[in-house]
């Protein structure tokens, strides 16, 4: 009997597919997130729009909280901790969370090492905006992915950009020499072995969904349309008029993402979603997703 | 050619539906993805996959799939449930007054190891087939008891987890998370011999 190999890390992650994995504050948003469909839900202090404007450190929620959301929910529990904060992430895995983010959306710990996810029993979840990011975070042990976007502002421009670049350098790198490999690992920053097993497969090992910025059921499913293998969903759902009509909404047009009638039906008289925010407007040190590297 | 092929379902709703495809597809069969309930009349068998329970089981419900897949199964066409499959498929589940399609005669427990932190894989024995298989059981639910017209396959731990009920098939682990694929090939074969009635193609 083997724990925590790559294949029971990675195959929790395959079981998520298809599905949404909702960012809630407490038992009560918890149990509406499980009653509304998603697949897992994500213990948090604060939402990252709340994060967004509150400034200052975000850290590691408190313990209270996710102990609370573990208590009232069958469905898996994931946690964020800080990059680069080996204990915020120990922390999580001796209260039992399913999963860890170790997340752009908190304040990083560490400007140059990202967690050795490899020694973890449980299993890590690790944002990227391109390739590059992927693989380092997958040679460092993250057992799933998902686009960094731009966390807490209700606009899906950034995680589409992720989304389609990351596709993008898998198709390119599917279709160089194996000679050209040696070079393209070095620009990418990665090992040679990496990017062959890429080469070979023309698909990353882990399951990878998309975040940061969705804001509706049409931004999930236009997501699952460019690729995406599911969807989190942070500030949208707890921030908008009608939090359970809006999960259960997001669920389904997650599920039938090409059923327009369908995700049409599921839109109406949502109410107001989140106000959102131009990424233009951010100034580049309110960028989230150039966290990490 | 046409004609002989198996064509076999899986649901694919949410959770790992490619693995199964993939699976089915080297044991033999042609899979297909199952996403309206009306989908079910060109099917000679469906593998229910894991994924949440829950999220599966609310649905089915929304889709108009639980009288459909209940009524496939009086036919007599077969059903595979993996892990979330399996609960699916329960008459009874602890912890839950309802059921979702209540088709098996057992009891099953959700999450019955603990957390994901207790997920782990193994070699198993099971029934049927000559050498263990490598069995991947995440947050994984067991059968707890079972009906007379149960037939336990495999065993961990004394724990039953792996069972078939006539044309019903259920395992705890995850057989479409590795490249063995002879429990899909044991499924293929029951869906055979529910379409021709022979054992063997």
């Amino acid at each position: 009997m083997e724990a925590g190999t790559s294949r029971v890390k990675r195959g929790m992650a395959e079981m998520q597919k298809g599905g949404v994995i909702m960012d809630v504050m407490n038992a009560e948003q918890a149990k509406i997130a499980e009653a509304a469909g998603a697949t897992a839900v994500m213990a948090l202090e604060r939402v990252p729009s709340d994060i967004r404007a509150a400034g200052g450190v975000a850290r590691m929620a408190d313990p209270t909280i996710v102990e609370e959301v573990m208590k009232v929910v069958s469905i898996p529990v994931m946690a964020k901790a800080r990059i680069g904060h080996y204990v915020e992430a120990k922390v999580l895995e001796s209260l039992g969370v399913d999963y860890i983010d170790e997340s752009e959306v908190l304040t990083p710990a560490d400007e140059v090492f990202h967690i050795d996810k490899q020694e973890f029993t449980i299993p890590f979840v690790c944002g990227a905006k391109d390739l590059g990011e992927a693989l380092r975070r997958i040679g460092e042990g993250a057992s799933m992915l998902r686009t960094k976007g731009e966390p807490g502002t209700g606009n899906i421009v950034e995680a589409v950009r992720h989304m389609r670049l990351i596709n993008g350098q898998i198709r390119r790198v599917k279709n160089l020499s194996k000679d050209e490999l040696y070079a393209e690992a070095k620009n990418l920053g990665v090992s040679y072995e990496i990017l062959l097993d890429i080469h070979e497969k023309g698909k990353l090992p882990v399951v990878n969904f998309a975040a940061g910025g969705v804001a509706t059921p049409a931004d999930a499913a236009l997501m699952m349309h460019l690729g995406a293998d599911g969807v989190f969903v942070g500030s949208g759902i707890f921030k908008s008029d009608n939090p359970e009509k809006f999960a259960r909404a997001i669920v389904e047009a997650t599920t039938h993402y090409d059923d327009y009638r369908l995700i049409a039906e599921v839109s109406k008289d949502l109410g107001a979603p989140m106000k959102g925010i131009d990424i233009k407007q951010l100034h580049p040190s309110e960028r989230m997703q150039d966290r990490g590297w | 050619m046409a004609e002989n092929t198996l064509k076999i379902g899986v649901l694919a709703l949410q959770g790992a539906v490619a693995e199964h495809i993939r699976s089915l597809e080297q044991a033999g069969a042609e899979g297909v993805i199952v996403k309206r309930a009306q989908q079910l009349d060109e099917i000679d068998g469906l593998v229910i996959p894991g994924g949440e329970s829950t999220t599966i089981g609310k649905l089915m419900r929304q889709y108009g799939f639980i009288d459909r897949i209940q009524a496939f199964s009086e036919a007599g066409k077969p059903i595979f449930g993996t892990c979330a499959g399996l609960i699916v498929l329960a008459k009874r589940i602890e912890g839950q007054e309802e059921p979702h399609l209540g088709l098996m005669d057992m009891t099953v427990t959700r999450n019955a190891f603990g957390r994901q932190r207790e997920s782990f894989e193994t070699d198993l024995p099971i029934k049927g087939i000559d050498e263990p298989v490598r069995a991947v059981f995440i947050r994984a639910p067991l059968i707890r008891e079972i009906g007379a017209d149960v037939e336990v396959l495999s065993v961990y731990n004394e724990e039953m987890v792996t069972a078939r009920e006539g044309h019903l098939l259920v395992s705890s682990f995850h057989p479409e998370l590795t490249d063995d694929y002879r429990l899909h090939e044991y499924f293929a074969d029951m869906v055979r011999q529910s379409k021709t009635g022979e054992p063997k193609g």
